[in-house]
């Protein structure tokens, strides 16, 4: 946990926060509506004997009460996908339309991409990108399994992405979900911390910047792009979206989200940010006991 | 008929080829025709067999395209692409054609099997926790043999668990190894 100890200063409740990390996470899975309804997933987890809790802010996420959510009917069928509860929700910020050309530019093993294709009810393209050969196989699988035909899966480095092989030319929205240093997996994966360092946040700062800036590019004008990472740094998150402000046609706008969170910061060891970052959404565990998740939208202005 | 139980099993060894050779994916002509690569099915011969088969109404695809990667398995994709593409994945596999007895994937039949009314053999709880697990079966069916679309019922509707083969009493299950469960 010490890494985490620079927050202390800017997370409200500081010692709430800490106990929450040290807290293992519940089993969450999305309903893929792809598939089937809400009602008919949660009329099959009650047959199972599968007891859930349905999210206030989103009533197709679902807290499990099983050990094993993967040895249900409603898996097998893919009615239900395993997925955190604040990894659902970049998504339904991004809030495409059926018809849409989406662009997620860093999408395996797929759970936002499946997400988005089932918010669009399968209707539009997803393309779903990821420079990792290896994990576009689960990408895959997780497409197969849902069900998502609007989906098409390439393996590209997204910084210098090109739409050439596709018959439009730019994207109506796009999710950048961005690799990070996944600080905010803690209570998922216990040993997320064992190599943090600066250096690393740096490095991975510089991917999610070129990864950004590309994202706005291919969007259309008064498209909509939403960045999203599951660390809490503010140089992968404010400050990356500050570098996309300064050097692309774009601004951050406001989001309704029926969570509590906190907002973006206004500076940050020394370093001011636009005072609109403030729109940005930092989930920390403690707020609705999930994992931590930070999130921006933006707006194409030209 | 033959015996291809292991065809699934070779499909997830060609999985595991295919993931370092991004391919080429064709569109199939609209018609037998219009063929131009040897041996491709027609959207029109697909569109035949799953309501000759199933009887799944022709028009459940009006917004879907069909494709196939290299001479390969069909793909159904409901989004824009310019054919031929070279793209790791459109859509989802669907069927395989290139044999004399063309065969539907177990993630297609789930995502479209509720439209299918002929070639349905229901199953009890029982017999479907077999059919999930991979295991074969000794049943009692008096429609065609060959490849069915195994279901059960869900929340009072019937559900598609997946594609078995039936001969000589017995359903296989063809539920490849990756989707198999222990429920
Ligand atoms: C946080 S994960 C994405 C999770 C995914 N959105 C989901 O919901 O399942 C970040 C991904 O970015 C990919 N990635 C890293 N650098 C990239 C780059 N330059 N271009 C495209 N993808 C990249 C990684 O391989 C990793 O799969």
């Amino acid at each position: 946990m010490e890494p985490l100890e620079r927050y202390r200063p800017i997370i409200d409740d500081f010692e709430a926060f800490l106990a929450a990390c040290e807290r293992p996470l519940g089993n969450a899975v999305r309903v893929n509506t792809i598939k089937t309804s809400v009602e008919r997933a949660t009329t099959a987890l009650e047959e199972d004997g599968v007891a859930y809790d349905q999210a206030d802010w989103n009533p197709r996420v679902l807290r499990l009460e099983t050990n094993s959510p993967g040895s249900t009917w409603t898996s097998f069928h893919g009615f239900t996908h395993g997925q955190e509860e604040v990894s659902a929700v970049p998504p339904v910020v991004l809030d495409p339309r059926p018809g849409d050309r989406v662009w997620d530019c860093c999408a395996a093993p797929g759970g936002k991409a499946t997400q988005l294709a089932a918010l669009m009810d399968d209707r539009g393209t997803v393309v779903a990108n990821d420079s990792n050969l290896g994990r576009i196989s689960a990408l895959r699988f997780n497409a197969e399994r849902l069900g998502a035909t609007s989906l098409a899966v390439t393996n590209d480095d997204a910084r210098n992405y090109s739409l050439q092989r596709f018959p439009f030319d730019e994207f109506d929205r796009a999710l950048v979900d961005a690799p990070c240093s996944c600080e905010g997996t803690i209570r998922k994966n216990p040993d997320a911390l064992d190599n943090w360092s600066p250096d690393h946040i740096n490095s991975v700062a510089g991917i999610q910047k070129g990864i950004l800036r590309r994202a706005l590019q291919a969007t259309c004008e008064g498209g909509t792009v939403v960045y999203s990472t599951c660390t809490f740094a503010p140089e992968e998150n404010e400050a990356v979206v500050q570098h996309a402000l300064e050097t692309e046609d774009c601004r951050v706008v406001d989001f309704d989200l029926g969570l509590e969170y906190a907002p973006g910061l206004a500076e940050w060891d020394g370093e001011t940010f636009d005072a609109a970052l403030e729109r940005a959404a930092r989930i920390y565990p403690h707020h609705n006991d999930t994992g931590g998740f930070f999130v921006a939208k933006l707006e194409v202005t030209a | 008929m033959e015996d291809d139980t292991t065809d699934e099993r070779a499909d997830d060894a060609e999985r595991e080829l295919e993931q370092n050779v991004g391919q080429r994916f064709g569109r199939l002509p609209e018609t037998a025709a219009e063929r131009t690569v040897e041996g491709r099915a027609s959207r029109e011969e697909v569109l035949e067999f799953f309501a000759d088969r199933f009887a799944i109404p022709p028009a459940t695809f009006d917004d879907d395209t069909f494709w196939e990667k290299g001479a390969g398995k069909i793909w159904l994709y409901s989004g824009e692409a310019s054919t031929p593409v070279e793209i790791e994945a459109i859509g989802m596999t669907c069927l395989r054609t290139r044999q004399e007895h063309w065969k539907p994937t177990t993630d297609f039949v789930q995502r479209f099997g509720h439209h299918a009314s002929e070639c349905v053999i229901d199953l009890d709880r029982e017999q479907a926790r077999r059919f999930a697990a991979g295991e074969d079966q000794e049943l009692a069916w008096d429609g065609d043999w060959g490849y069915l679309i195994a279901a059960h019922t869900v929340a009072g509707e019937r559900e598609p668990l997946g594609v078995g083969l039936y001969v000589h009493g017995e359903l296989r299950s063809m539920v490849p190894k990756g989707r198999q469960r222990d429920l």
